[in-house]
């Protein structure tokens, strides 16, 4: 066996994150189907390691944006899972306040830009994050997340352009599950190897096993290391699979159970779950103890969601100004 | 008083500005090494360096969502846009980000944002480069949305709409860059939101914004050899409306015709003429009529734009209707 490349303990923290992340989703979306969460949902599951394999190279100080499949990223930045399971109750305790939901997670605080609900629209934000870092002379990072229908939108080549032509700190990050929505990557153009999107704008840009976090941390290394030393964007096609349909409502008749089943013996998280017990980093005591704990965490989040009220009707009026007397029609 | 063109006072209004803060910079079409399509950034590409004064590609979808994602992250950008004609292209960053992202982050990301350029028809340029939009943007909660017009208004209103902590749609006019007006040396700045009542009058109340307003001064001296007595206000600002000054001018002189450039359906006459009638319903001894752009894309033939703008004519006729001398 090869000698692991990283330390137990980054092991360890992937593992034990992407767990958390994949048992929250899957709570979601029981809660979806019970009609606790509303709105779309979008669950992530099956794509953890392109998370935890960004996680493990940026600061707190590096921005992140997303599109709309947005629960695991704040969590991953920092925000609790409480605030997070919260919004999509609606609840006034939720990260954006209830106002959002579940395509619009926010947090100032850990610098976690958002998901974005029209797709690609957070490509050009990501963009001028990044500007904004430029302008300002620091060396803080963005990391643009995007999916596959994204990359064909206008949108983008307008950001890619821009974000080349000044030497912008962003690392732009598709996640290829392969299906926009219904429609899979060959049905939508002749470029099935999206990274090549990048080299059309001179983008440095590579294609990576989305599914092993280890490939991920070191795609994401060399990308964001290029963009803190002003070298500017980098493009990386990330090729993930969701083993969920598109939101909750998609029974997925576009994709065979073999693919998705095939797909699952890919899983990242087992991936790292057998490096560690390849080196005997852990034992299957501290397995257990791992999941008792993520399974404390899920259950308080939800807990702390049902417990909190909705949203008082004055909160209508609020945070759609920053003029605090700012006169709305009310006739 | 010395007297200075628009495009000078909003000249002014930037340099000032990017003076006093240096997170404000502009970003746009020709903006820097042209010195602008219409001559408005003349000479800052020199005074404040390619870092703060940005050409851009032609890309309004791109380039506006650049301005929105550096407002999230703690800059002032003003994005110009060569005509509002274009914006249609960037619309998305527009409504979809700069205006609900505040609402959708419950308060977390404000987006300090101008978004100005030259509005509405400027000649004989057919139908895409013709188009009033103001009651577009207008419409969407989370904008603020000013149309100045003369350059007294624009130098103070384009300081604030820099200075708001929202986004702001500042549109202008091809057609009133040249204009002259008096403009003080010293620093000004006008309120957001409060409309100004640019001719006192008695007998009927005309209400107006923009460069349009000049075909509302025409009609009123017009009207004034006839013994008609026109106050004029420009609203300056159509989100929010200064609802307030309109009503009283109403309760006034009983009579109110609305002049805009936008096509009628939907328009700001359209809201105007629903608040007057809730709040002064009783004042009112005529019903209100509107002088709009005609509900067809402006054509390129003069004769076919003269029938469908706004004009001096149609504004007296339709006082003289108010007025029931018609």
């Amino acid at each position: 066996m090869a000698k692991p490349k990283f330390k137990k303990e980054q092991y360890l923290k992937w593992y034990e994150d992407m767990l958390l992340w994949r048992r929250f989703e899957e709570k979601a979306g029981q809660l979806y189907i019970q009609q606790k969460i509303r709105g779309f949902c979008h669950l992530y599951i099956g794509q953890e390691a392109v998370i935890a394999g960004a996680m493990s190279v940026i600061r707190d100080n590096d921005n992140m944006i997303t599109a709309y499949r947005d629960h695991v990223q704040p969590i991953a930045k920092g925000v609790s899972p409480n605030a997070v399971m919260a919004e999509l109750f609606a609840k006034e305790t939720g990260c954006s306040k209830g106002k959002g939901g579940s395509m619009h997670m926010f947090s100032a605080e850990h610098k976690f830009f958002g998901g974005h609900g029209i797709v690609g629209g957070q490509i050009p934000l990501g963009a001028g994050i990044a500007f904004a870092d430029k302008y300002n002379g620091n060396d803080n990072v963005t990391l643009c997340y995007m999916g596959d229908g994204a990359v064909r939108q206008g949108a983008l080549h307008e950001a890619f352009n821009m974000a080349m032509l000044w030497k912008l700190p962003v690392v732009f990050i598709i996640e290829n599950n392969n299906y926009a929505m219904g429609t899979s990557v060959e049905r939508t153009t002749n470029v099935l190897e999206l990274y090549k999107i990048g080299l059309s704008y001179e983008m440095p840009s590579k294609a990576v096993d989305g599914m092993n976090v280890e490939a991920v941390h070191d795609a994401t290394e060399w990308a964001v290391n290029r963009a803190r030393n002003g070298e500017g964007p980098s493009l990386l096609e990330v090729k993930t699979y969701r083993y969920k349909g598109h939101s909750m409502s998609d029974p997925g008749k576009y994709r065979t159970k073999e693919e998705v089943e095939a797909y699952k013996k890919l899983d990242p998280i087992e991936q790292v779950l057998s490096t560690l017990k390849a080196n005997k980093w852990i034992t299957a005591k501290e397995i257990e103890a791992i999941d008792d704990k993520i399974k404390d965490i899920v259950d308080e989040s939800v807990q702390f969601a049902e417990d909190s009220p909705y949203p008082d009707a004055s909160e209508l009026f609020r945070d759609v100004y920053v003029q605090d007397d700012y006169p709305y029609i009310l006739d | 008083m010395r007297t200075i063109q628009f495009r000078e006072a909003l000249r002014e209004a930037l340099n000032e500005e990017m003076r006093r803060d240096e997170r404000v910079f502009l970003m746009g079409e020709e903006v820097a090494e042209y010195d602008g399509a219409y001559k408005v950034s003349q000479g800052m590409l020199a005074e404040f360096g390619d870092k703060r004064v940005i050409d851009t590609p032609i890309a309004e979808l791109g380039f506006a969502g650049i301005g929105v994602g550096a407002a999230m992250n703690g800059l002032r950008p003003v994005i110009e846009f060569m005509t509002f004609n274009f914006s249609l292209v960037a619309i998305d960053q527009v409504i979809n980000s700069a205006a609900k992202m505040m609402s959708m982050s419950g308060g977390q990301f404000t987006v300090p944002i101008v978004f100005r350029g030259p509005t509405a028809s400027a000649g004989m340029l057919s139908s895409q480069h013709s188009q009033a939009f103001d009651n577009w943007y207008a419409n969407t909660p989370g904008l603020k949305v000013i149309v100045p017009s003369n350059p007294y208004d624009a130098k103070g209103l384009l300081k604030s709409a820099i200075r708001d902590n929202d986004p702001v749609i500042f549109m202008e006019s091809e057609q009133m860059y040249g204009d002259k007006g008096e403009v003080p040396e010293e620093e000004y700045l006008i309120e957001i939101g409060k409309a100004d009542i640019k001719r006192e009058g008695t007998d009927v109340t005309l209400v107006s914004f923009g460069k349009i307003i000049k075909t509302c001064y025409a009609a009123a001296e017009e009207l004034e050899k006839e013994g008609v007595s026109c106050e004029i206000i420009d609203l300056r600002t159509i989100r929010p409306i200064d609802y307030d000054t309109v009503i009283e001018s109403v309760k006034k002189t009983n009579r109110l015709v609305i002049v805009e450039e936008a096509w009628p359906l939907g328009s700001i006459a359209t809201e105007v003429s629903f608040k007057v009638q809730k709040d002064a319903f009783d004042y009112l001894d005529a019903p209100i009529l509107r002088v709009t752009s005609a509900d067809v894309p402006l054509p390129y033939a003069p004769t076919l734009i003269d029938a469908a703008l706004p004009n001096a004519d149609k504004i007296v006729r339709a006082v003289n209707q108010v007025l029931y001398k018609a």
